[in-house]
């Protein structure tokens, strides 16, 4: 019997590669809530219960080609799309070697031209009008490339939300949109955010295919979007694909989740993909006690690297804040 | 040299640029087969195809939204809103997102986008088709505001946006369009963003203003050179970031200061420039700083009473311009 | 190994300190870097405070339930590691603006409108006030100094001594250039010498520089005119509707005296002595916080009551800044009432070009012995200046004599008022 990931079209190395950056998400930014608590950063908001949602999807793609428009949760995307680390956690201290912003903005406002991540700001939803807009150059251009542009289940109640997929559906442009649903935008739970039943049901009113996937399943996730890109590419239009997770952290470092039951938060945590997954890898036999520590060990130490690396790097200028307003 | 209209620099401005770079495309309503409301993007939809001229939904935030994302990625869009009173719907990715990718990326990304708008009243356009807008966008670094007064500036200008790798505004007078033509020449030039124009030489007062207010502006002065007023008129072209140099050079030239403006008196551009007056001309000075502006209303009104006691005019100008050269 | 403290961490935006719920460690464990010590509350979390060291815990400075500001000491730890330094941003501290080059009058020329405008409301000249402003620019706050520590002196006070037919001298120097001491200290406030002030500095100077001062006091006894003045000054008031001053008896007496010794009625100049004929009596008129020096001309041919009258006036005319030059000009003598300010002796500087100006001083009640015994006298001291070229002590003394005689002897029956 052939596994799931193998009739993906999966091979054994990326399926346990997807893990590795799924848990390597999830060490950077336990690290840096830790760094939160003792002081040395002033703000951490968090990926935790969504890496499999970003990592799933993001090799689903092509990560030599096609862009992205990440929100702020989205450190499974950018790592999968060739971010480090160590760029990571330089942008977490606010270091001039950050190549998101150069200490410039807040953690988790990604952006790395090299590697296609379009730069993105805090008033959620503008990146969707980008993302269709890359996919509109993309289609001007010819190019075989699709946009891949993520938000929360509240931002999808802002207009550019309705303006962006509507213009992507009207012109059938290669965007392919994903909800990162995790049940909450900071407080309000998703009854009192989302008047459907759920998000991808809208996708309809925009002449395009929506899906609600296991976001705790990132070969289901894969599958997903993989379908959305061959789509996408045969100029069949943009995808709507909802992946439903929990946050499993409160909203950010400012944010004390007192507003939800802690068994909920538990009961949530045992579907944690980590976990899952996991355990999914060990079933096939690709993941040992063994490699399990191996992978551990190592990517322990690149977190630790990255850590001490960043926090010794140096704070940009003073005068370096009137850099860069306009082409110099 | 052909003589050419306000809105026949226009397209011919936008033609010459998207025969130039396969980068260039128009993105807006009713910009296609029709051609724009006015008519700027006429008959470019026949010969660039529809998706270099792209007609869109009705939807502002978009428009905008959608010319970054495909600014990021290198191409050169030009986005026009119908009328600058629509643009506020993508204040937010204009300001929010175009203004500040370059700074927030430090240096990785830009937004090389042109947004085109016609502002401007005196058409009968009532409250939301005159407004001028400029002055909401004019304090956010990273952003240009080009605000042309002539065809020949249009045509200049206007390509030299396209080709500004930063994200520029460009509103149009709607009452030039048809009303102002002139000699352009029909090879390719462009005017430099960012520097004023003195569009005429004096001695006696200096007038400093953009749009079409210059017109009226120039008009004054002819009549007023036959009483033996000599008036200095500088045009700001770009009115953000302001042209400081030009600003100092032409008010301490006579001492004698008038700004004008068609928008709202209080907080708009020319506020701005009578602080770098007051900041650096104290010593030049031979006057109060004098600002023709029009009433701090939420907007012009419908009926021609009303509309004309807004709007600046020549006679508005001529007797300001007056005013000062006696004092 | 070292000491390592954990301080209070920011646990987000606007929080300024944390509680100490509980301590997760005591004294004395060994944890490792990152494991949680304490759990803190604040405002807008709950968190558990990692250790920022692996080491041993030395001391739990904050207790449980204490509540303590960002920063503050949590706990003290023995520490394997060192302590990474966070490499803060070093911000040089502004240069000092106001350290700038004194000497620079690059703008001492550029006025502005306000000190131009209020140079011409108030008459300076702007080209003696040294600017305090960059460049040497003159500021606003520098002519308002100028305004405030104006002379309270006519502007015609300078010139009012001097005849029609004499010119006045060049002084040797300006006041200006005398500086011997040019260094300014902290709080100290530089007025700039102009206009007014500066022409009585001049004249002031002349008078000291050029007159070889001498100085005699004679003391009078004026008992019976203070006896006198009180009997009438009501009656006088109540009659002529102004009141009736000690001064006017003082200047009639000296106008007399004068009259007697025309010595000191002259002037010096260059080769030559002049005599004046005319007895022209500079007074001082005080008004709040000016003082006018007007003249009452020819007083020797005027009553005490027309002389009572014509200080009067004067002294209307001058609360009124109605004096006109004509007012001001011609005097001879300098009568000064020195009295008015309580002084009982000064030796006053000669109104140049005059020979002499006597100080009539306070009149003081005071025992004094007649005939052998104590009597309770009205005493008032005239306190005499004169041009030693002009005048010697004979000449001097003889006319203080005669002075003190006269007023001695005004009483009841001698005054004639009118």
């Amino acid at each position: 019997m052939t596994n799931r990931h193998k009739k993906l079209g999966i091979s054994d190395d990326e399926v346990l590669n997807i893990y590795k950056t799924m848990l390597l998400a999830r060490k950077i930014d336990e690290r840096m809530w830790l760094l939160n608590r003792a002081g040395k950063i002033p703000f951490v908001i968090s990926c935790q219960g969504q890496e499999a949602a970003q990592v799933g999807a993001s090799y689903a793609l092509n990560r030599n080609t096609d862009y992205v428009a990440p929100y702020y949760r989205d450190l499974g995307v950018v790592l999968s799309f060739g971010m480090t680390a160590k760029e990571v956690m330089l942008s977490a201290f606010a270091k001039a070697e950050d190549p998101n912003s150069g200490g410039r903005q807040m953690p988790g406002h990604f952006g790395q031209k090299k590697n296609r991540i379009l730069s993105g700001s805090s008033p959620v939803t503008t990146q969707v009008p980008h993302a269709v807009g890359v996919a509109l150059a993309a289609r001007i251009e010819k190019k075989d490339l699709v946009s891949f542009v993520t938000l929360g289940e509240g931002s999808s109640n802002q207009g550019d939300f309705h303006e962006g997929l509507n213009f992507a559906g009207v012109h059938k442009l290669p965007v392919i949109t994903m909800v990162e649903n995790n049940q909450y935008a900071i407080s309000v739970p998703f009854d009192k955010q989302v008047a459907s039943e759920n998000v991808s049901i809208r996708a309809k009113s925009y002449g395009m295919v929506g899906v609600t996937i296991d976001g705790n399943d990132p070969l289901a996730i894969y599958e997903a979007v993989h379908e959305a890109r061959n789509r996408a590419i045969e100029g069949e239009g943009g995808t709507l694909i909802e992946a439903v997770s929990y946050r499993l952290t409160a909203h950010s470092s400012d944010d004390d989740d007192r507003y939800r039951e802690k068994h909920e938060v538990d009961e949530a945590k045992k579907s944690d993909s980590l976990v899952t997954f996991g355990n999914y890898l060990k079933e096939e036999n690709l993941l040992s006690s063994n490699l399990e520590i191996e992978i551990n060990n190592e990517l322990d130490s690149v977190v630790n690297e990255a850590t001490d690396y960043a926090e010794n790097a140096p704070y940009a200028e003073p005068e370096d804040a009137l850099k860069y307003v306009y082409e110099e | 040299m052909a003589v050419m209209s306000y809105i026949q620099a226009v397209t011919t401005a936008l033609r010459e640029e998207m025969l130039r770079d396969e980068k260039v495309f128009i993105l807006g309503e009713d910009v296609g087969k029709k051609g724009g409301v006015f008519r700027a993007t006429e008959g470019l939809f026949d010969e660039f195809g529809e998706y270099r001229v792209l007609d869109t939904p009705l939807t502002e935030s978009a428009i905008a939204g959608v010319g970054i994302g495909a600014a990021m990625y290198g191409m050169r869009p030009v986005a026009e809103m119908q009328f600058a009173d629509f643009i506020m719907p993508a204040v937010n990715q204009i300001i929010s997102e175009a203004a500040k990718t370059r700074y927030r990326s430090n240096n990785d990304w830009n937004v090389p986008i042109t947004i085109r708008a016609p502002y401007g009243g005196g058409v009968h356009g009532a409250l939301y088709h005159s407004q001028s807008v400029e002055s909401v966008f004019a304090n956010q670094p990273g952003l240009k505001i080009v605000m042309p007064s002539t065809p020949y500036d249009v045509k200049g200008l206007l390509k030299a946006a396209i080709r500004d790798n930063d994200p520029v505004l460009f509103f149009e007078h709607k009452r030039a369009y048809r009303l102002l033509k002139e000699d352009v020449p029909e090879e390719d030039y462009v005017l430099p963003i960012g520097k004023a124009d003195v569009k005429r030489e004096g001695s006696d007062i200096t007038v400093i203003t953009y749009g079409l207010c210059v017109h009226f502006a120039l008009q004054a002065a002819e009549k007023l050179a036959e009483e033996g007023i000599d008036a200095h008129i500088l045009d700001l072209r770009t009115v953000y970031p302001l042209d400081k140099a030009a600003i100092i050079e032409a008010a301490s030239k006579t001492g004698k200061v008038l700004l004008i403006t068609e928008d709202n008196k209080e907080g708009s551009i020319i506020g701005e420039v009578a602080a770098i007056i007051a900041e650096n001309c104290l010593f030049d000075l031979d006057a109060p700083i004098m600002r023709l502006a029009g009433p701090d209303v939420p907007a012009m009104p419908y009926a021609p009473t009303m509309e004309r006691y807004f709007m600046v005019n020549p006679e508005k100008c001529e007797k300001a311009m007056r005013d000062l050269a006696e004092f | 190994m070292g000491t390592e403290n954990i301080t209070m961490p920011q646990l987000g935006e606007s929080v300024t300190e944390g509680t100490i719920s509980s301590w997760l460690v005591k004294e004395g464990d060994k944890v490792t870097k990152y494991d949680p010590i304490a759990e803190v509350l604040t405002d807008k979390v709950n968190a558990e405070v990692p250790s920022s060291f692996s080491g041993i815990i030395k001391e739990l400075v904050a207790k449980e339930g204490e509540t303590i500001s960002v920063g503050e000491i949590m706990c003290t730890m023995e520490t394997e590691e060192k302590g990474i330094d966070q490499k803060e941003a070093t911000i040089e501290p502004p240069r000092n603006n106001s350290d700038f080059n004194k000497s620079d009058e690059t703008s001492k020329k550029r006025y502005s409108p306000a000190v131009l405008r209020l140079a011409q409301e108030n008459d300076i000249e702007l080209t003696q006030i040294n600017g305090t402003g960059k460049g040497g620019r003159i500021t606003r706050k520098d002519v308002e100094r100028v305004i405030s520590s104006k002379p309270s002196v006519s502007k015609d006070v300078p010139n009012q001594q001097s005849s029609p037919s004499i010119s006045n001298p060049k002084p040797h120097r300006t006041v200006s250039d005398e500086s011997p001491d040019t260094s300014i200290n902290t709080g100290d406030m530089e007025i700039p010498v102009t206009g007014v002030r500066k022409a009585i500095a001049e004249n002031m100077v002349i008078s000291k520089q050029e007159i070889p001062h001498a100085w005699m006091t004679v003391e009078a006894d004026v008992t019976d005119l203070v006896s006198y003045r009180n009997l009438v000054k009501n009656e006088f008031i109540h009659s002529e509707g102004f009141n009736l001053t000690y001064f006017a008896f003082f200047i009639k007496a000296v106008a007399q005296a004068l009259k007697k010794f025309p010595e000191l009625n002259s002037t010096w100049q260059h080769d030559k002595i002049i005599q004046r004929k005319a007895i022209n009596l500079s007074i001082a008129v005080a008004v709040e916080d000016k003082l006018f020096v007007p003249v009452i001309k020819n007083a020797d041919e005027k009553t005490i009551k027309g002389i009572a009258r014509e200080v009067y006036e004067l002294s209307e005319k001058a609360k009124n800044h109605k004096l006109t030059t004509e007012d001001m000009q011609g005097g001879t003598f300098t009568v000064n009432n020195t009295g008015t300010f309580g002084s009982i002796h000064s030796m006053g500087i000669i109104n140049h070009p005059q020979a002499a100006i006597l100080q009539v001083e306070s009149i003081v009640k005071r025992p004094v012995i007649i005939d052998n015994m104590f009597a309770a006298r009205d005493m008032v001291n005239l306190s005499l200046s004169l041009d030693h070229r002009v005048l010697d002590g004979l000449v001097c003394g003889r006319f203080l004599a005669y002075l003190k005689e006269k007023l001695e002897n005004m009483n009841e029956t001698s005054i004639q008022m009118f």
